[in-house]
């Protein structure tokens, strides 16, 4: 699993991929940290944290799109599935890697909260439940990119299959409210990623939250891993 | 130390392989043949786990591999039809990252460098892999299929769209590999087959058609063998003298050679070689013999005659 994860950071860094993502991360993070917290003068991150969401939408797709879409079309997953590791061992370790890659991403925010600091002291227990928010959310966007990219060869598809599923979950809480049978609506606002990561903008650290987003990345790890067994049977 | 019992494999409703049973012995090198679409690769796949099989089992050494494949993956080094190549990555990372994908404990240098001289790939080792041409990817294929020092080797039609010169030095390389491997190899060249290997087995439409000796496969499917002789000298005394030998069914003038040797063709039954005879026949009639070339059935007759059965 070690050497998916090192070879996967390595991947994202010797094309232009990972300089791309992290560039565009910062510039949009900065962009947001600078028009809803510097320039009306308060120490509280929130909205900026609450408007990452949508660079997120593009983002991790871009992170995730090439993971097993590209083994795939270069018959390099013949590699990694005729190697003695189990399958669980592979998906965990491309799984990984992206969430590393994004580490590398969101860790731009503590050093906004640090530049506050300067000037006066953020609320750090309410940074740290953004920033676990910020975390799990993209953990969860990242087990889904995963998945979609398992059952593609294109890294496009993958790529856009990924921003539709995000500009969903950033939707869905107004389709909910629009839905009039009641049960699909509660269940969708139940299942809406916005909803859960707003309680974390607000300085929540609900249990409901942090159960949800790792139910998801667990799901769609295993999805992952299906979708290759899966594909061995058939 | 292969085991293949009773596979099948459907693709949907499409047998892609039908009661495949054989068995491998230690350092046996294995040739694998077929038209395209045989099954070669579906077996392959099979036997180093890629996919699983519908029905059969394969044991590798005592393990199984769907109820171990881990083990069993441990014994193979597999290069698949098309190598598995990270073509961003340089030589020596891919190396470097399969030595660990594969958990090889050895010293990692020195068993890379060891490897890297005996496919000599030692020249491209920093350089990236996607400028390389594709005879070294293929080396590169084969020394990430020898990392760990598996007893079984399995290569997936490895010469497919290589020059004549590199095919030559793959052929050689498999050669040497086959001094200390176990090797299945797949292939629709028959040549290679024949230089390489020590047994064949003929798979068409999913079954095997034929499991033999290579040498035994191309003399079962004959009795009688051809002779094609050039001989100095006059023609009716040299054909009656060719026709007086034992064994000898037909003789036929086939051109007038350059000089004044003549081409003939004989052909004689195959349990007995005429070939000292018509030497000092020749000799006592003082036609002295320009050429002669024994030309046995090939395996390219026998390949085509046991495909196009079914």
């Amino acid at each position: 699993m070690l050497a998916i994860i090192k070879r996967e950071i390595l991947s994202y860094f010797s094309s232009a991929t990972g300089y791309i993502i992290l560039a565009a991360f910062y510039i949009f993070g900065g962009f947001y940290f600078y028009m809803t917290s510097l320039a009306y003068n308060t120490t509280d991150l929130s909205y900026t944290f609450s408007n990452l969401f949508i660079i997120l939408i593009f983002i991790i797709p871009i992170l995730t799109m090439k993971l097993f879409s590209e083994e795939k079309k270069q018959k390099t997953d013949q590699a990694l599935l005729t190697a003695p590791i189990s399958l669980t061992a592979i998906a965990l370790g491309k799984y990984f890697a992206a969430v590393i890659m994004y580490l590398f991403c969101i860790f731009i925010t503590l050093i906004y909260a640090i530049i506050i600091s300067f000037f006066n002291s953020p609320d750090w227990a309410i940074f740290a439940s953004n920033f676990l928010g910020i975390f799990l959310l993209g953990s969860a966007l990242i087990a889904i990119g995963m998945f979609l990219s398992s059952i593609t060869e294109s890294q496009i598809v993958a790529a856009i299959a990924g921003i539709v599923v995000g500009v969903l979950m950033l939707f869905m809480d107004s389709i909910a409210h629009s839905v009039s049978v009641d049960f699909i609506s509660k269940f969708l606002s139940r299942i809406s990623f916005m909803n859960y990561y707003n309680d974390f903008t607000l300085g929540i650290l609900s249990l409901d939250g942090i159960v949800f987003f790792l139910i998801i990345c667990i799901l769609f790890v295993f999805f992952t891993v299906r979708v290759f067994e899966k594909k061995r049977w058939s | 130390m292969v085991e293949i019992k009773n596979l099948s494999k459907k693709y949907g409703n499409k047998n892609a392989l039908c009661d495949i049973n054989f068995s491998l012995d230690d350092g046996e090198v294995l040739g694998f043949l077929g038209p395209n679409g045989a099954g070669k690769s579906t077996t392959m796949n099979i036997i180093t786990g890629y996919i699983s099989s519908t029905t059969g089992t394969v044991t590798v050494d005592g393990d199984e591999i769907l109820e171990n494949p881990i083990a069993v993956k441990r014994k193979i080094g597999y290069l698949p039809e098309q190598p598995p190549l990270y073509a961003d990555m340089t030589v020596k990372a891919y190396l470097s990252f399969m030595y660990d994908l594969k958990k090889v404990k050895l010293n990692k240098k020195q068993h890379i460098e060891e490897i890297c001289k005996l496919v000599k790939i030692d020249n491209v080792y920093d350089r990236i892999i996607k400028h390389l041409s594709k005879g070294y990817k293929q080396r590169v294929g084969i020394a990430q299929a020898l990392l760990g020092k598996p007893r079984l080797l399995i290569l997936d039609e490895p010469t497919v769209g290589l020059d004549p010169n590199q095919i030559v030095e793959i052929r050689n390389l498999i050669k040497t590999l086959g001094e200390k491997h176990t090797i299945i190899l797949s292939s629709h060249v028959l040549s290679e087959v024949q230089s390489v290997c020590n047994r064949i087995i003929v798979i068409n439409n999913g079954k095997i058609v034929a499991d033999d000796t290579t040498s035994n496969l191309s003399s079962d499917f004959s009795t009688e063998n051809r002779l094609i002789l050039s001989v100095e000298g006059d023609k009716d005394k040299i054909l009656s003298e060719l026709k007086s030998i034992l064994g000898v069914k037909n003789v036929t003038v086939n051109k007038l050679g350059s000089d004044s040797a003549a081409e003939y063709t004989v052909i004689y039954d195959k349990n007995n070689d005429i070939r000292s005879t018509v030497f000092s026949k020749m000799a006592e009639i003082n036609c002295p013999i320009i050429s002669m070339n024994s030309n046995n059935i090939t395996l390219e007759d026998v390949f085509r005659k046991l495909t196009s059965k079914n």
